[in-house]
């Protein structure tokens, strides 16, 4: 049995339908992030698991109970929020004690338990200090400590890292990964950061207008995206409008405008007429000064508009000769060498037939 | 229903109820009854005739009756416009008194600011009496005060002027109760002032004149509106102020109001007159309402 | 003269325009003299005069009362209403709340007197006089706990009951200490405005009964003896010492006062 159902929920604000009609598992144990736009309706769906709002359609089952009757300080449910909601006038220690109080813990018990969730975070000795002593990234850690000290059954995150600067956030999604093995609690992230959800998390809904646009594992996400949305949502993706000419078991021919007949991974369900686009990864796009004729690749000379260089890697944004724009990802990896074209160089590009996607309109 | 939406709205009742209804029963109840009131006609011994169910050959149940008395002679009008008159003074004195010290406080360092508020306020804390006997000492015939003014306009060949009990002691009187209401939004408002603002305004070929005009002073309106009507507005109403320190020409409507009610027993009248008052006051507030939110726009 | 020392010429002007009549009071207070003209000799007359003066001293006792009386009422049903005002949002409730403080007061005194007699014919007295003070102090305690409350982060209320706490212990935990500056300030402003009430004790006192303000106005205008100016020291004495202590709880009151 799934530790979290949600069937067919649905919310409405007046014409407003912020939820519309969602249902999905999350299971015990797993790193789930509810990943999308702002206004996608994630956040609602986190306050009404957290109970501080109430579904017009549908039920909330944990551990296969419904949850509509249960206010949230009786959902063994706890919420990191975005502002991290510290108590201004309790020390650390008493912000962290909060919830064992409320569950009526022993003295003893509740030293016991703080000590042990403060070296979790790396904040042992921060005890006595008052929220406004402390850096962001130390109160996110408190607040992380609050929120997992009486092992809820489910931890949810109202984009934590959103108010870090980029260097401690890379170090605290780390730590969240660590975290949350160690303790076991599933974790329930909300993000509208995609390339946080792909490092974070075991399975990713992407959310979009109240629906769940595709639910399943980061790579395949990435891989795979089931539409446009999801693929223009998650990385850099080249669309290049198409229309399928014929669309056989093993493969699909399109035609792009401007470049001609080209192949496609099969598609099931194309016929021949369809409108879509392909999509296709950066990094699945090579970049050469010329290419040689390779037998599985598409291959089309052009022009080098611009570069986006970021040190590691850069991406080059190619005018192809039949007006279609593309961009190709390259390793900066040959050492003394900032980068390998220039604005205005000829180049060609090329793909392997069996990379991309052809998604519909 | 679940009972966690079911005490969620016993809670909100709990906390808005008591307040709610003390207000009403205290509050709205009163004041729609002086609505009533100012309809009605006067009881034989002063207060208010029965609404309903009278002996013959007296008047009871509605009237405008009192309305009409009020248009009737002139001077019920003229102390209304001198009311007017007095509080417009008393926002003009209090405004150019004002306006200098709490752009002192503004510009001081921040340190020194909340004290510098502190000693604006603490005349205030002192009885509203108190600090209008003491200009009685002040104006009254025998102070060094009075006695200085007056040896002063002798050299001008101008005879002995009575200070006390007089329009001026009453303006002084209102202008001096009421400076720390001026002052207070006048200094919250130039306290947010970014004085960024004046360097780019000199930066751009402004002298000291046009950067105070163009700047600071439109910027300063909606504080300046607040400031005028939390002055306006009771000084309105005021009349311990003409009683004390004004002489028996200088009643105000607020005089009017309690000679009324206390003095002649005439309530219907008395009820008219506040009515009206009302209804200017609401006017009034309505209209810097208006203003301070178009000026903001700007 | 620059504009710095121009300005600041004219504040000390002001500042001097509000202190010096307070200060000729609390001086004559000490004088040797029954006019309040020239200063003859220090004595401390004035005051053995006012311990000794039975009707001024009831006054006291009467004036204190009511305002303990009215505070503590004005501080429970004006911290309910700053409450209900910042998490509701009700239409009619901030309206009935601010009026009774921004119309002149003696609209309120008015149609209290005509609410008193006309509808409850209630005799005036302790009662009524209590029953005024509470109305328009229960406006001061709210603007301040709603401006208290307008200032922090909303998402700590929900995070207590996230982590646990009913709205009880939600109120008691939480809510209340982060409001309790602006409680106790307003407690001390509504003791304050109670104390010095004047216009609105004026109609709704009726006869036997008399407080502070009403003695010493009496005595104004009936026959000014410096006995007048010992009592106004010391009632500034005990009004000041009240808002300083409240200025420390809430620097913030005086600005959400100002609004």
């Amino acid at each position: 049995m799934a530790l979290l159902e949600i069937r067919n929920v649905t919310r409405r604000f007046g014409d407003l339908v912020a939820v519309d009609n969602v249902s999905f598992n999350i299971e015990a144990g797993e790193f789930f992030t509810l990943l999308g736009p702002s206004g996608c309706g994630k956040t609602t769906l986190l306050r009404m698991i957290a109970g501080f709002d109430l579904p017009d359609g549908g039920q909330i089952l944990l551990d296969g109970k419904d949850l509509s009757g249960t206010p949230p300080e009786k959902r063994p449910i706890h919420t990191v929020f975005q502002s991290y909601a510290l108590f201004p006038h309790m020390t650390v220690t008493g912000n962290v004690s909060f919830p064992l109080k409320m569950a009526g813990k022993t003295p003893d018990e509740i030293a016991v338990k703080v000590k042990e969730v403060l070296d979790l975070v790396h904040l042992s000795d921060k005890g006595g200090s008052f929220p406004h002593e402390l850096s962001g990234g130390q109160k996110q850690r408190v607040a992380l400590a609050r929120g997992l000290v009486n092992r809820p059954r489910l931890l949810m995150l109202d984009e934590p890292l959103g108010a870090l600067d980029a260097k401690l956030r890379e170090e605290m999604q780390i730590e969240l990964i660590s975290l949350q093995r160690d303790v076991g609690i599933t974790f329930v992230f909300v993000t509208h950061s995609q390339a946080e959800a792909l490092a974070l998390s075991h399975r990713i809904a992407v959310m979009n207008v109240g629906r769940i646009e595709q639910m399943d594992e980061p790579s395949k996400i990435y891989s795979f995206p089931v539409n446009r949305f999801v693929a223009d949502f998650i990385g850099r993706i080249n669309m290049l409008q198409a229309e399928v000419l014929e669309a056989v078991p093993d493969h699909l021919r399109i035609r792009i405008p401007g470049m001609g007949e080209v192949r496609a991974p099969a598609k099931i369900g194309a016929v021949r007429g369809q409108r879509g686009v392909l999509a296709l990864r950066p990094e699945q796009v090579r970049i050469a000064t010329k290419i040689d004729n390779v037998a599985g690749e598409n291959r089309f000379p052009g022009k080098v508009h611009d570069f986006l260089y970021v040190g590691d890697i850069t991406t080059y944004i190619v005018d192809l000769n039949n007006g279609a724009r593309v961009e190709a990802l390259l390793p900066n990896s040959a050492p003394g060498r900032a980068k390998f074209f220039e604005t205005g160089d000829s180049v060609e590009v090329a793909w392997r037939q069996d990379a991309g996607l052809f998604l519909n309109e | 229903m679940s009972n966690f939406l079911t005490s969620a709205r016993v809670t909100k009742w709990l906390v808005r109820g008591p307040p709610f209804l003390y207000l009403m029963l205290f509050f709205l109840l009163p004041s729609i009854i002086m609505v009533v009131a100012s309809f009605r006609f006067p009881g034989d011994y002063g207060g208010l005739a029965p609404l309903f169910g009278a002996e013959p050959g007296k008047e009871t149940g509605l009237t405008l009756e009192t309305y009409q008395f009020f248009f009737s002679d002139f001077i019920y009008t003229q102390i209304f416009i001198k009311s007017f008159g007095v509080a417009m003074a008393s926002t003009l004195v209090c405004l150019l008194m004002a306006y200098p010290l709490a752009l002192l406080i503004a510009r001081s360092p921040k340190k020194h600011r909340d004290f510098m508020v502190l000693l604006v306020i603490l005349p205030f804390a002192s009885n509203f009496l108190i600090r209008v006997y003491a200009w009685m000492i002040i104006l009254g015939p025998q102070s060094a005060f009075s006695l200085a003014v007056n040896h002063l306009l002798g050299w001008f060949g101008i005879a002995s002027v009575p200070l006390l009990f007089s329009p001026f002691a009453v303006l002084v009187g209102m202008v001096y109760v009421h400076l720390p209401f001026m002052v207070l939004p006048l200094y919250t408002n130039l306290e947010k002032h970014d004085p960024v603002l004046l360097d780019a305004a000199q930066d751009l070929g402004a002298n000291a004149w046009n950067r105070f005009w163009k700047v600071t002073w439109p910027l300063s309106l909606p504080g300046v509106y607040s400031g005028s009507a939390l002055v306006f507005i009771p000084v309105l109403g005021m009349f311990a102020i003409p009683d004390i320190l004004g002489g028996t020409g200088d009643i105000l409507i607020g005089n009017l109001i309690k000679d009324q009610f206390l003095g002649t027993r005439d309530w219907p009248f008395g009820s008219t007159l506040s009515i009206m008052l009302t209804i200017a006051v609401l006017m009034l507030a309505g209209i810097t309402a208006v203003i301070s939110r178009q000026g903001v726009r700007q | 003269m620059n504009k710095k020392s121009a300005l600041w010429s004219i504040s000390a002007l002001v500042y001097a325009f509000l202190y010096v009549p307070l200060v000729i009071v609390v001086v004559y207070s000490f004088n040797d003299s029954r006019l309040n003209a020239e200063w003859v000799g220090f004595t401390l007359n004035w005051y053995r005069v006012l311990f000794n003066d039975e009707q001024m001293i009831g006054a006291a006792v009467n004036s204190l009362t009511i305002a303990v009386v009215s505070a503590l009422a004005a501080t429970a049903l004006g911290t309910m209403a700053g409450i209900a005002i910042h998490r509701y949002k009700p239409k009619l409730l901030p309206f009935m709340v601010i009026t009774p403080v921004a119309m002149p007061e003696i609209l309120l005194g008015v149609s209290l007197l005509l609410f008193f007699i006309q509808v409850m014919n209630l005799t005036l007295g302790m009662l009524s006089i209590i029953i005024a003070h509470i109305t328009f102090c229960i406006g001061f305690v709210a603007i301040v706990v709603r401006a208290r409350l307008a200032g922090m982060d909303e998402s700590i209320f929900e995070a207590a009951r996230d982590l646990g706490a009913t709205p009880w212990q939600t109120f008691k935990l939480v809510t209340f200490p982060l409001i309790m500056p602006g409680v106790i300030a307003g407690t001390l402003m509504s003791f304050t405005l109670s104390i010095d009430d004047f216009v609105i004790t004026f109609f709704t006192v009726g006869v036997g009964v008399t407080t502070l303000p009403l003695q010493i106005y009496s005595m104004i205008k009936i026959a000014v003896t410096p006995e007048v100016n010992a009592v106004s020291t010391l009632l500034m004495l005990l009004t000041l010492t009240t808002i300083i202590v409240a200025s420390k709880f809430a620097p913030d009151v005086l600005r959400g006062v100002a609004k």
